[in-house]
């Protein structure tokens, strides 16, 4: 019954309209970042590289498909959240608004069941996102700027990757990524149970982000015991698969976070929904 | 012999903060029953229905279905049951068929795509299939519901207010569905309504509930004692042919209700005669037609 709602699911997310926004919206913002790229990257990249230019001379393609894939992820990431809200936000209050939930769950599948294939599609679509992501800007950068070695500007100074020991990172950065999108998207299915309408858990879970990326931002004391524990402080460790060497042991710790997260409004989910009367 | 019970409902209660939208509510519903299931606005009918299709879960109170507990056996029982709660909602952006192909597959039941088609075309609805929903008419919505209800096969069929909004030929179709289901193919079904007409014609048994308690139930004709009916005269010359009706027929009840029209209490089997003996004398008569008496046993039971 699990694989037969999922089934469902994923046929309600490809046939609503509003599910090729974010596919629509990415490929207009790569194409976009690509064309600027292409029409004043070199020189973008110039005002970065004077700082160094008296101490590092710089020689071959800076402006290649790395450089273009690695800036649009950086750029992306952050704005995708609400992307996958709106799909995954709509899930169980959007079946609220329109009455369909008093059918499904009158249906001899447990309500366990509903939450996890919901769950399960979600996850799929965000995946979707994501490899639509990592496609449009590695592929079509690497079509468009070519290959080349990868300089990335990191807190602690420069940092030159051969063109050699960067498909892999990318690889791994994009698991990360997913895995940060994940978890914003069980957030937003999580509120979208306590929700009866469709725009209210995808507003709040906007602004849970926004709340915690500043609470994240803010040098007071007072937050430090709690930044390491939000799901914002972590979104972000995808770009440490850039840095050399790889700070190995902080990816894991943010990994075990963005889990303990996705496991967390899992639970927080099914307990609700599972004792919900459904009065709709 | 002794009839196999299909929904047994003893205490039912549920609260939603300090509301208590049912207390004790209790009735019995056997196979093959069309069961009327009624009571005024807010009277706890919505929530007793929801309880029985798991929706809600009652406060206190047992419900059997299938002469199983639904609380232990709630996916078993489900898979044989068929609803419409209020009003059929569906995916807008979805066609007849893919609904219920979405509806179908978590029914518990293998229903091939040929078996959708074929009760789409039940309801009427067989050159629709392809069509988005979100163009549908409230009518044909509920005909989707209704076809979404038999799809399984279930065995007992629960109608929470099916012809809610619809028109009068929307009604008579509800209703001649309801009834074919019940003919010729024995399904037991619970209907809530308002149109107390509707479940005159065609529920054999009924339990009334009023401020979240069932008041009465029982068999449809023995509560509204069938041998005597209402029958409302409507004819020139009414006050001779008041004295007329009270010589020859002597009847418990007799009251003019307006310049032409009379309503008088008769056993059925003497509506004939009082016919006959108005053409007899002389009298144009207009109409001569039984009048619903369930609207008058509902509104009494629900006063007192």
């Amino acid at each position: 019954m699990l694989f037969k709602n999922t089934t469902n699911e994923f046929i309600k997310i490809v046939s609503k309209p509003r599910s090729y926004l974010g596919l629509g919206a990415l490929t207009l913002l790569i194409g976009l970042i690509i064309f600027a790229m292409k029409a004043d990257g070199e020189s973008m990249v110039s005002f970065v590289t004077a700082t160094f230019e008296q101490t590092l001379s710089f020689n071959g393609k800076l402006v290649n498909g790395n450089l273009i894939a690695f800036i649009i992820l950086q750029m992306l990431v952050v704005h995708i959240p609400l992307l996958i809200a709106l799909v995954t936000g709509d899930l169980i209050s959007g079946e609220a608004a329109m009455g369909t939930i008093r059918m499904l769950a009158s249906k001899p599948i447990s309500r366990t069941q509903i939450v996890l294939s919901k769950f399960i599609a979600g996850a799929i679509y965000t995946l979707v996102i994501t490899l639509w992501l990592g496609i449009l800007s590695l592929v079509v950068s690497h079509l468009v700027f070519g290959a080349g070695d990868l300089m990335v500007l990191n807190s602690d100074g420069l940092v030159i990757l051969p063109e050699a020991d960067i498909l892999w990172r990318f690889g791994l950065a994009f698991c990360v990524a997913y895995l940060s999108l994940l978890t914003v998207a069980t957030l937003s299915i999580c509120l979208s149970a306590f929700a009866e309408n469709s725009i209210g858990p995808i507003v709040a879970t906007m602004a849970i982000i926004i709340v915690f990326t500043i609470i994240g931002s803010l040098d007071v004391t007072v937050f430090d015991t709690i930044k390491p524990y939000l799901f914002t402080t972590h979104m972000a460790s995808w770009r440490s698969f850039f840095e050399d060497p790889v700070p190995f042991d902080d990816i894991l710790n943010s990994i075990v976070i963005l889990l303990a997260h996705i496991v967390l409004l899992v639970g927080i989910t099914l307990f609700k929904f599972n004792r919900k009367d459904i009065t709709s | 012999m002794e009839q196999q019970t299909i929904i047994k409902v003893r205490d039912l209660s549920k609260k939603f903060g300090s509301f208590e939208a049912v207390k004790d509510v209790s009735f019995t519903v056997h196979k093959g029953d069309v069961f009327g299931f009624l009571g005024p606005n807010g009277a706890g009918k919505s929530t007793t229905i929801r309880c029985l299709l798991s929706l809600i879960s009652p406060d206190n109170g047992t419900i059997e279905l299938f002469g199983k507990s639904l609380h232990k056996n709630r996916s078993e029982i489900l898979a044989n049951i068929g609803s419409i709660i209020e009003k059929p909602d569906f995916y807008k952006y979805l066609s007849a068929q893919k609904n219920l192909e979405i509806f179908a597959r978590i029914s518990g039941a293998n229903v091939s795509k040929k078996e959708i088609l074929k009760m789409l075309d039940f309801v009427g609805l067989g050159n629709r299939a392809k069509h988005k929903v979100k163009g549908f008419s409230h009518g044909m919505k509920q005909r989707l519901g209704i076809a979404q209800t038999l799809l399984h096969q279930p065995e007992l069929i629960i109608l929470d207010e099916p012809t809610t909004g619809l028109d009068p030929q929307g009604i008579i179709e509800i209703r001649n569905l309801i009834l074919r289901l019940k003919n010729e193919q024995n399904k037991t079904i619970l209907l809530s309504s308002h149109q107390l007409s509707e479940i005159e014609l065609i529920a054999n048994r009924m339990v009334i509930i009023n401020q979240g308690k069932s008041i009465v139930e029982g068999s449809v004709e023995e509560l509204l004692n069938s041998e005597e009916t209402i029958v409302r005269v409507e004819i020139d010359g009414i006050e001779p042919a008041m004295d007329l009706i009270r010589s020859k027929f002597n009847p418990k009840e007799l009251t003019q209700t307006s310049s032409k029209e009379a309503e008088v209490l008769l056993s059925k089997s003497r509506v004939p005669d009082l016919t006959k003996e108005l053409v007899l004398a002389g009298f144009t008569i207009h109409a001569i037609e039984p009048k619903r008496k369930l609207e008058d046993y509902f509104i009494k039971t629900i006063q007192s």
